[in-house]
């Protein structure tokens, strides 16, 4: 069974939709990645899931629930890393850590957590004296502390530096060898394109594109080939890389010239993200 | 059950980690009534000690501090910064976190009331008061009732910025005007009115009486009335517009 299904959600505010008729699953153990700009309604759907927001339109299931009729069971066995939330300042990780534990049944020892998040040398400290990236690994190992199976994570590294992020997807790689399954939202198509099994990109409400990282590249523009000629930049598109640059090459070799500045450049998620999601002039 | 005790102990640390609401809230009834003690504790007031008078109004005043202020600015702090919020994703409760809250300040307040009557007699040889059993009684009504009151003005007040303003524009001014601080038959007319209908006033007569007379709570059914209306009528607004998550951003 899924462990999340969502059939043409659908949920507006005043009038306004914010998620207009969407649909995904989420198979036990993968990774999926909700990718879109702000604003695209990546949040509510998020949130609708968690059991916060009622939706329209649709329907959805997560782990086997209508989360909005959810009881606490259910919530043991989801965890959540919200977008926005902060921690109390004058607990220490520890603390904070142990608070959380004793709202669950069976909670994961603090001291697994600690190595999960990578805090282990900062569980006396006060979460007031913590970095960013440290406060949204306690923010992580509050959401793990109850052994969930299901985690959603909700733009997880939004401000981290670069080495604090990937020290952050490194912490999601080891839940999702722990057989977590994890819903992950993001701008970033580099933590996409890492993360996730499998990504659906959400603009204005709606999925404009669904499948896995190589599923989006391989139906993405064609690859380009550009050099330098004259002092000015050619650019050749082609749909095959490997004849286009053989009969440049061979075209260049017999005339004794040099293709400079060479590059042949293969589409990339980050390609597909922007032709997607770039808004119509007038927009 | 467990869960209660757990979130109940987590409270206390916290309001004790928190100097400024443990200041604010805890301390500064304590330090009005050494003041004002020192100032005027030996007249005597509506026929009773100056002490003794001014110990039951900032008993009262106490209440307001703790169970109406003090709990209405921790509700606002913690749901605006999306503490709430996360709770809700939590296996607790939701009764079980706002019984342990309630409970956590109704402690202060019973604690804060112990250290001024131990305070009252230790630094002004004020009288322990003799029917101990009335005062816990009233003291349980009051603190119940501005509980009650103080989730209530949660729902009214939006963000987290400006908070502790329009807590203490509330509660201060009606401390003032309920005669917490001094006896408030010299103030004007209207401002006398203005407090009748509040319950502050009731709630700090009920405690004179039973403090200064003896009396027992229920010889006094009218005060009684009003805290209770006052906080049934908080319950309801409490029930009906109480949010665990912040503000829109």
């Amino acid at each position: 069974m899924n462990a999340v299904e969502v059939h043409e959600l659908r949920k507006s505010y005043d009038g306004v939709e914010a998620v207009r008729g969407i649909s995904f699953e989420l198979r036990a153990g993968e990774v999926f990645g909700l990718l879109g700009p702000n604003g695209a309604g990546k949040t509510t759907t998020v949130e609708i899931l968690e059991g916060y927001r009622r939706h329209d339109g649709g329907e959805v299931t997560v782990l086997g629930a209508d989360p909005r009729k959810a009881d606490a069971s259910w919530r043991e066995r989801i965890g959540v890393v919200p977008q926005f939330a902060e921690l109390y300042p004058n607990l220490t990780v520890a603390e904070h850590l142990e608070l959380f534990a004793g709202y669950y049944r069976r909670p994961r020892p603090t001291s697994e957590v600690l190595g999960l998040i990578g805090l282990e040398h900062k569980v006396g400290a006060k979460a007031r004296t913590l970095s960013g990236g440290q406060k949204r690994r306690l923010d992580l190992g509050i959401a793990l502390i109850g052994d969930p199976e299901l985690l959603f994570l909700d733009e997880p590294t939004t401000g981290f530096d670069p080495g604090a992020r990937r020290a952050a997807w490194e912490t999601i790689r080891s839940l999702r060898s722990l057989g977590k399954t994890i819903l992950l939202t993001t701008h970033y198509i580099e933590e996409a394109q890492r993360l996730a099994d499998r990504v659906a990109v959400l603009r204005r409400g709606e999925i404009v594109a669904s499948g896995t990282p190589a599923e989006l590249t391989a139906a993405a523009p064609a690859s380009r080939i550009s050099f330098r000629r004259d002092g000015e930049t050619v650019v050749v598109e082609t749909e095959e890389p490997t004849r286009a640059l053989h009969e440049l090459t061979e075209e260049a070799l017999r005339e004794g010239r040099e293709l400079e500045a060479l590059e042949v450049h293969r589409p990339t998620l980050e390609d597909v993200y922007l032709s997607l999601t770039e808004e119509e002039p007038g927009e | 059950m467990s869960m209660l005790v757990h979130q109940l102990r987590a409270e206390q640390k916290l309001f004790w980690r928190s100097r400024e609401l443990a200041f604010f809230t805890f301390l500064l009834p304590i330090i009005f009534f050494l003041i004002l003690g020192s100032a005027y504790g030996d007249e005597e007031l509506d026929g009773a000690s100056g002490y003794l008078y001014l110990l039951a109004g900032m008993i009262g005043y106490g209440a307001a501090a703790t169970t109406f202020a003090g709990l209405a600015l921790l509700l606002v702090l913690r749901r605006e910064a999306g503490l709430l919020k996360r709770l809700r994703a939590t296996p607790l409760p939701g009764w079980v976190y706002i019984a342990a809250v309630v409970g956590s300040i109704v402690f202060i307040f019973f604690l804060e009331s112990v250290s001024l009557v131990t305070l009252g007699r230790l630094a002004f040889d004020v009288a322990v008061p003799e029917n101990v059993v009335s005062l816990v009684v009233a003291l349980a009504l009051g603190a119940a009732a501005f509980a009650a009151m103080g989730i209530a003005l949660t729902t009214v007040i939006r963000s987290a910025e400006g908070s502790s303003a329009v807590v203490n524009a509330i509660y201060l001014p009606i401390s003032f005007i309920s005669g917490a601080f001094f006896s408030a038959d010299s103030f004007p007319r209207f401002l006398q009115v203005v407090a009748e209908v509040l319950p502050l006033v009731h709630f700090i007569r009920l405690v004179r009486d039973v403090m200064i007379h003896g009396d027992h709570v229920w010889e006094h059914p009218g005060a009684v009335a009003m805290v209770v209306l006052w906080g049934a009528a908080g319950t309801v607004v409490a029930l009906r517009g109480f949010r665990w998550e912040p503000r829109e951003r």
